[in-house]
């Protein structure tokens, strides 16, 4: 294990320093979104709960990360852990200045990324909270986020970005470029939605959800309005997202970023046909809710492979996307037991590890698809089991769940004390008689 | 059940880190990294397994 200097970023022009920053202005749009579209298929009982949750789980995981994850993930340079074996050097984890010292002084990309990251980790921390709706604490919720932003975030954002082993993988094995995620499918959204299995097994399903016999009970979204919404915010975001990543992580120049944009936008278009489509298939009607979630997968799987991959492929991405989505999201409820009100399991965690296939499957590199597969492998093997560890250990001091009374009368009643809709009437629910 | 699931997934890992270090050969290579990433698709599904809620009469 040494200690060693890190590589020095590339030089960036004034005219790009300041677009990148204008589009990482414009990305928060995508976290609302997420957050529109997790309150949206949650109950009315728990709407204001779950606005707040998304509000307070990004504001912990940003401090969070602003006072330890940042020196971890070594975006800013100074210090990096680096193992030695098999005659290679594998840099595990960025040893930075605490506190984001030294921000100001830092080159201008390196600020930037880190700029890009503390967007990743509020988006990568709310991404659980729309699973585990209508169960999962408020407080237990902010705990997860700060774990997730302090020390398993910053262990993927240190592979993928700042010059980890995943990202030498070309260098070192020569593995087309290394591990690429330009657009943070793996560190954001495969990350995300696999933290969202671990609160979706932890926490357990809501209560009558699966009941003793028969099949499970539906538990509709409140507000197809507010998931629709979101989705059209979260497009304005991801374009400005994807854009940004291919500048920074891919060092596209600016001629690329039309591309970038085409492809994102494409990518989720072709998901929702196909998700209209085998909606309409499968129920007689197309499903506004499974639709809005294949809309998303698509935006998720662009996040690999916007920046790499031409129009046409973009578009068989986003249909795959959107064909396996609903599929998933069903066989997830009625044959593993997995209730999951957000799809936030299949949305961001299968439809990333997908985006990333896919980024290899296209690439012209040699290697780069082994590339992609080893960095899924990381996420599968290392981080699934670090969050499931990390989580388990969080559940015994916070517990995870709301007692049966809360999950009744609905989180916002027990954990805030006032509903999100004061006037409406709230109906008797089937699941309690 | 599920623990065991969880604990295989790592070493499936395991297995595609020494594909890395140990081949050289791409073909080799890349067949011991999909060995890897099977072992732990294998562990995932012994951990979904192990998650799922029992269902049916005999359930407590």
């Amino acid at each position: 294990m040494n200690p060693i200097p890190p590589t020095s970023a590339p030089a960036m022009s004034d005219t790009l320093f300041a677009l990148t920053l204008a589009l990482l202005m414009l990305a928060p749009l995508a976290i609302a979104g997420v957050a529109l579209i997790n309150c949206g298929l949650g109950r009315s009982r728990s709407a204001a709960q779950a606005l707040l949750g998304n509000l307070a789980l990004a504001a912990v995981a940003v401090i969070v990360f602003a006072l330890v994850g940042a020196s971890f993930a070594g975006t800013l340079g100074a210090k990096e852990v680096v193992l030695h074996a098999a005659g290679k050097s594998w840099n595990v984890i960025g040893l930075g200045p605490f506190l984001l010292h030294g921000l100001g002084s830092a080159a201008p990309q390196a600020q930037l990324g880190l700029l890009f990251e503390f967007m990743a980790v509020a988006m990568a921390a709310i991404i659980p909270w729309g699973s585990g709706a209508d169960r999962w604490r408020l407080a237990a919720g902010c705990a997860s986020a700060a774990v997730l932003a302090g020390i398993v975030f910053p262990l993927a954002a240190h592979w993928i970005w700042a010059g980890g082993w995943l990202r030498e993988l070309g260098a070192n094995f020569a593995l087309g470029d290394g591990f690429l995620d330009p657009g943070g499918a793996a560190a954001v959204h495969a990350l995300g939605g696999l933290s969202a299995l671990v609160v979706v097994w932890i926490a357990g399903p809501r209560r009558g959800k699966f009941p003793k016999e028969g099949l499970s009970l539906a538990m509709p979204g409140h507000s197809a309005a507010y998931v629709l919404f979101g989705c059209l915010l979260a497009l304005v975001g991801w374009l400005a997202w994807n854009a940004a990543g291919a500048i920074l992580w891919l060092h596209a120049p600016s001629s690329a970023l039309p591309v970038t944009a085409v492809n994102t936008l494409l990518s989720a278009s072709a998901a929702l046909v196909a998700t209209f489509a085998v909606t309409r298939f499968r129920f007689g009607k197309p499903d506004a809710s499974l639709c809005a979630n294949g809309w998303l997968a698509g935006l998720v799987a662009s996040s690999a492979c916007a920046g790499l991959a031409t129009p046409p492929e973009s578009l068989f991405v986003g249909a795959v996307a959107g064909i396996f989505t609903p599929l998933m999201v069903e066989a997830l409820e009625l044959v593993l037991s997995i209730d999951d009100p957000s799809g936030g399991v299949t949305v961001h965690g299968a439809a990333g590890l997908w985006g990333l296939l896919a980024a290899g499957f296209f690439s012209a590199a040699p290697g780069q698809l082994l590339a992609q597969l080893v960095g899924i492998a990381a996420l599968l093997g290392v981080l699934l089991p670090l969050v499931y560890l990390l989580f388990a250990l969080l559940n015994r001091v916070v517990p995870f769940r709301a007692d049966p009374d809360g999950e009744r009368i609905g989180m916002d009643l027990h954990e805030l004390g006032g509903g999100a809709y004061p006037d409406f009437v709230i109906h008797r629910d089937e699941s309690y008689r | 059940m599920k623990y065991a699931g969880l604990l295989v997934m790592p070493a499936g890992f395991f297995l595609t880190l020494a594909a890395l270090a140990l081949f050289a050969d791409p073909a080799r290579r890349a067949v011991f990294v999909l060995c890897g990433l099977a072992v732990e698709v294998l562990g995932l599904v012994v951990a979904v397994r192990g998650h799922m809620v029992a269902r049916g009469p005999g359930r407590s």
